[in-house]
């Protein structure tokens, strides 16, 4: 088998069973094509060869003897460093975590071991989870594969990157505020954020927790699926996973089809605050979309014009608390410890040090809006959005089977552009946030190239809670229609590094 | 000291306090619940371990853990608040409390705040009067679930604080440890008996516990602990400001840390001082408190619901499955006993009020005749706790050993003067009952020679007594017993040798 690492995921697992390949030879070259171009990229924070051709050389040896292994088995991934991993260094692009090796698995990473899938490494994200280009990383920002001078988007930049370059076939995410999608839209690669609960969250670096959300990412949505389909389902470690079963995803997006779909357009989710070519795009992808059977409808979200300002509470408030621990007491980085200072020097040194500006800025936003005084007017008004939004999704749902909007307002920045505007980058989650604060699913997929730039324009699905299989159905369709416009997946214009 | 005036009284007597002032009580009571894994997560809980030897990711907070709420932990505190005649809320939260310390492995302590499990209830206490026993209603505001904090031990420095310490050891043993806080509301009206309604009422609160199972409510390895809220006002006045006594961890210090608290704050008064709002930290070996930190300025903990936990919502039927499990009651259980035994209600309070009834009920149950059993217990006994400070149950001495000593009483062999010297043996270590009574060699003399050569000896030095009784003064025979039982060390039987004595005189009485 010729170019391995240009291959989908589902290729690539059906020639490891049909042994026309090895594990060893597909993780190989995976692991040669991040040592000929991670360097330009850096979608890589760490990368574990020895346990990954160790892991590679079992599945062979048991394919080998007969054992009848998972869909994915062999297949290479790329790991956002935000999930624990047993002796591997989980940093979170923090300083503060520098050094650090969790004593065990987190739920997802576990997951995919059982599914026999290789962990090639974890990749780069903004520091906790907290932007929108990677540029917030202690480690360095990723490089767009499409224009190494762009942003990845983010926080995922580095899972978007290793996709897009070729590095790995398949790859984690996880999404606050639209950390898989956004960096999906800009690589031309597919993420997906499933319904709040259906993947665990145990072993997930908490950023927000009622809005974090793990999931799988790749280069066409078959593979997408065949992912999500290995990491979602109930953990009992995760009082807030969903126990119940979890959407046949695989099948829908074998199904492929729109016919007799209602898809909704949310009239607060185009238009103004939206680049020309990214619009263009998107309006043509919905008139294939109807083309291929659906009926498009109008909807009205009025509240999601505060999803912003809400998420920007909600958010913040959470991580005060979450990222409260990293104190410089029991792990990662400690900083005054000289028998001079005292305790609470300490830990203030330690933090003073450990994070970034990003962080620091979210953490006194946060501590602000639930200080006493001010958590009704801030922390309780935003809760209130919340539910609002949750409303606005329902009556949508009503009378729309799924819902569109383009992923992100613009297609990817010039690195260093937008790193001083925290509001400037803030808008560029202005269409995925609303998912999150409702807990609804949500897909975004390539759909052609800005006219302006030439960079990659992404389309978003978004889906009731608990009906994952919805963004399938309308994904596979529609890249499949592309695909036979183009002759091609999107993703196969993307530059040779 | 919270007073400008360093000349200030530092405490007036009790009584002159309560001639001025009304005192309100509010008690915090923390128990740490006896089940089996901690309250997020799978770890053990038993008390004792090498430091840092029951922990997990959860519990040492790692990033990326998350916790699941113990269900027996629910449980325990829906039966709790059952017991108190709460209400059980139908939907309630976590809420997470926001502080750095390095106890804390999170930085944030989930607890509950403002949606408790239990609320509104109401626990009825007795104290005893002068007037016979006075019953209180001590109303109960909330009943809430948290976990414990890790326990810091803090090396070399003066002070055994943190600051000033050479440097800290934590141990994560403890942290996740289930704790219920039981929070009353105010307690007014108990005038000069605050001290005593405080400590009925968190024995009452151990002695349910006990009763429930929920918690093995050892004071002394701090699974039940108590502060103090308390403040006074003249009467007719407003609420005055309160302090706060941290530490309180024995039945006795409740009272004595509300006692003290009343002396304190009313000196500071009279002495035209100003209470503040404060921490108070108690100290046993005084039983006086010294200031801790200020309350003036509230922390704000920035409590927010636990995003990582789903709501808690108990059915009415599992809270009505829980409502059968509820055991006999401690008062209901008095009612019974106090019946069964055949006893007065002031009777049975001098039971209570020692912390006797268990052990007079155990005393009972080893075939000791129930008069009996209360006297030793609330008797000698009794009086050895109080010389020596601890709680009676802390006496190693068992129903067993009562029955005996008892059994030894009923041959003739040992005397209630004998018997005491065995308790104090058993106290001391020196074994079991029949150690002690070899070893001291206790036993009643009854050999009739060995008496008669002591009433023959006695008599000798006391030439003019022999003459006295034979004349027919029979009362002076009083001093050849008294010397018989002084060189008999106490063990002959009195009767006895006065009964010889006559005898050997020749007379008859
Ligand atoms: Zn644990």
């Amino acid at each position: 088998m010729s170019d391995l690492i240009r291959q989908s995921a589902a290729v690539l697992a059906e020639a490891i069973r049909r042994r026309e390949v090895s594990a060893v030879e597909v993780t190989t070259a995976h692991l040669d094509r991040i040592g000929a171009v991670d360097d330009q990229v850096h979608a890589f924070l760490h990368v574990d060869a020895e346990a990954a051709l160790a892991a590679a050389a079992g599945v062979d040896a048991r394919i080998a003897a007969g054992e009848v292994l998972g869909p994915l088995a062999g297949v290479p991934l790329a790991l956002k460093d935000v999930l624990t991993m047993h002796g591997v260094p989980t940093t979170c692009g923090s300083r503060i975590l520098q050094g650090w090796r969790p004593p065990y698995d987190a739920s997802v990473v576990e997951r995919l071991r059982a599914a026999d899938i290789i962990i090639l490494g974890k990749t780069n994200m903004d520091e906790f989870a907290m932007g929108s280009s990677t540029e917030h990383s202690a480690y360095g920002p990723t490089r767009n594969p499409w224009d190494l001078d762009r942003i990845p988007g983010g926080s995922g930049g580095g899972s978007a990157a290793a996709l897009a370059a070729f590095e790995a076939p398949l790859a984690i995410g996880t999404d606050t505020g639209g950390s898989i999608r956004q960096p999906a839209a800009v690589t031309g690669t597919v993420g997906v954020k499933p319904t709040y609960g259906a993947v665990p969250r145990y072993g997930l670096v908490a950023l927000a927790s009622s809005l974090d959300q793990a999931g799988p990412c790749a280069r066409n949505v078959m593979d997408t699926a065949l992912l999500h389909a290995v990491i979602a389902g109930h953990d009992p470690r995760d009082s807030t996973s969903l126990d119940v079963p979890v959407p046949d995803v695989v099948a829908a997006a074998q199904r492929a089809d729109v016919r007799g779909m209602r898809i909704g357009l949310v009239r607060q989710l185009t238009g103004e605050g939206y680049q020309a070519g990214v619009s263009q795009r998107f309006e043509e992808a919905v008139r294939i979309l109807e083309h291929l059977g659906a009926t498009i409808v109008e909807v009205d979200c009025p509240s999601f014009d505060y999803a912003l300002g809400a998420y920007y509470l909600i958010l913040p408030s959470e991580a005060s608390s979450n990222l409260a621990r990293f104190d410089g007491m029991r792990y990662g980085l400690r900083l005054g410890d000289d028998g001079e200072h005292s305790v609470e020097q300490v830990m203030s040194l330690t933090r003073e040090a450990g994070f970034g500006a990003e962080v620091k800025r979210r953490i006194m936003l946060g501590t602000y809006a639930l200080s006493s005084g001010y958590y009704d007017a801030y922390y309780g008004s935003a809760q209130k959005v919340r539910t609002l939004i949750q409303r606005d999704f329902a009556a949508a749902f009503a009378s729309a089977d799924v819902l569109v909007s383009p992923t992100a307002p613009t297609t990817a920045f010039r690195i260093g552009e937008k790193v001083d505007d925290p509001l400037a980058m803030y808008l560029n989650d202005i269409a995925t946030i609303p998912v999150n604060l409702a807990g609804n699913a949500a897909m975004s997929l390539p759909v052609g190239l800005a006219a302006e730039d030439g960079l990659p324009v992404g389309l978003q699905v978004m889906a009731p809670a608990m009906a994952d299989e919805r963004l399938y159905l309308v994904g596979a369709a529609l890249e499949a229609a592309l695909r036979d416009q183009w002759g091609h997946l999107l993703i196969e214009e993307a530059p040779a590094l | 000291m919270s007073t400008t005036k360093s000349s200030a009284v530092d405490v007036i007597p009790f009584d002159q306090a309560l001639a001025d002032f009304e005192p309100v009580l509010g008690l915090e009571v923390h128990v740490e619940l006896g089940t089996q894994t901690k309250m997020f997560c799978a770890c053990p809980t038993a008390f004792g371990a090498e430091p840092n030897a029951q922990v997990c990711p959860v519990c040492l907070g790692l990033p990326g853990s998350m916790p699941v709420v113990n269900r027996t932990a629910v449980e325990s505190t829906i039966r709790i608040g059952l017991a108190l005649n709460c209400a059980i809320a139908s939907w309630c939260r976590f809420a997470r409390k926001n502080y750095f310390y390095p106890d804390m492995p999170k930085d944030y302590q989930v607890s509950q705040y403002d949606e408790p499990l239990c609320s509104n209830g109401y626990l009825d206490v007795t104290v005893q009067t002068q007037d016979g026993p006075q019953v209180f209603r001590v109303e109960i505001e909330r009943v809430h679930m948290e976990e414990d904090t890790g326990k810091l031990t803090h090396e070399g420095g003066a002070t055994g604080r943190i600051h000033g310490a050479d440097y800290s050891l934590v141990d994560y043993n403890r942290a996740g440890i289930p704790l219920i806080e039981i929070v009353t509301k105010p307690i007014v009206g108990t005038g000069a008996l605050a001290p005593l309604v405080a400590r009925a009422y968190v024995t009452e609160l151990r002695d349910l516990m006990r009763a429930l199972g929920v918690s093995d409510v050892r004071m002394e390895e701090g699974s039940l602990r108590c502060d103090v809220n308390c403040s006074l006002n003249r009467p007719g006045d407003p609420w005055g400001t309160r302090s706060e006594t941290k530490n309180v961890n024995s039945l006795r210090s409740v009272e004595r840390a509300v006692r003290s608290e009343v002396e304190r704050q009313a000196a500071l008064l009279l002495a035209g001082g100003r209470i503040i709002q404060e921490t108070r930290h108690f100290h046993e070996d005084t039983g006086r408190s010294t200031p801790g930190r200020s309350k003036e300025h509230a922390e704000d903990y920035r409590y927010f619901p636990e995003p990582d936990l789903v709501p808690v919502a108990p059915s009415d039927a599992w809270i009505d499955d829980l409502r059968t499990t509820l055991p006999e009651l401690p008062s209901a259980r008095r009612e019974r006993l106090q019946q069964e035994w055949g006893i007065s209600a002031f009777e049975l309070m001098s039971v209570v009020n020692a912390g006797a009834l268990e052990l007079v009920e155990a005393t009972i149950a080893a075939g000791v005749d129930q008069a009996a059993a209360r006297k030793w217990w609330t008797g000698e006994l009794l009086r050895t706790a109080n010389d020596r400070q601890v709680e009676l149950s802390d006496l190693p001495v068992t129903g067993e050993q009562i029955a005996r000593i008892e059994a030894l009483i009923a041959a003739g062999s040992l005397n209630d003067k004998l018997a005491r010297q065995v308790f104090e043996g058993i106290i001391a270590g020196e074994g079991d009952v029949d150690d002690v009574v070899a070893a001291r060699g206790l036993v009643i003399v009854s050999d009739d020679s060995a008496l008669i050569a002591a009433i023959d000896a006695a008599l000798a030095e006391q030439p003019d007594v022999a003459e006295k009784i034979t004349g027919g003064k029979f009362q002076a025979a009083g001093a050849i017993v008294g010397a018989v039982m002084k060189a008999t060390k106490g063990q002959a039987d009195a009767a006895k040798v006065r009964a010889l004595l006559l005898e050997r005189l020749g007379v008859a009485e």
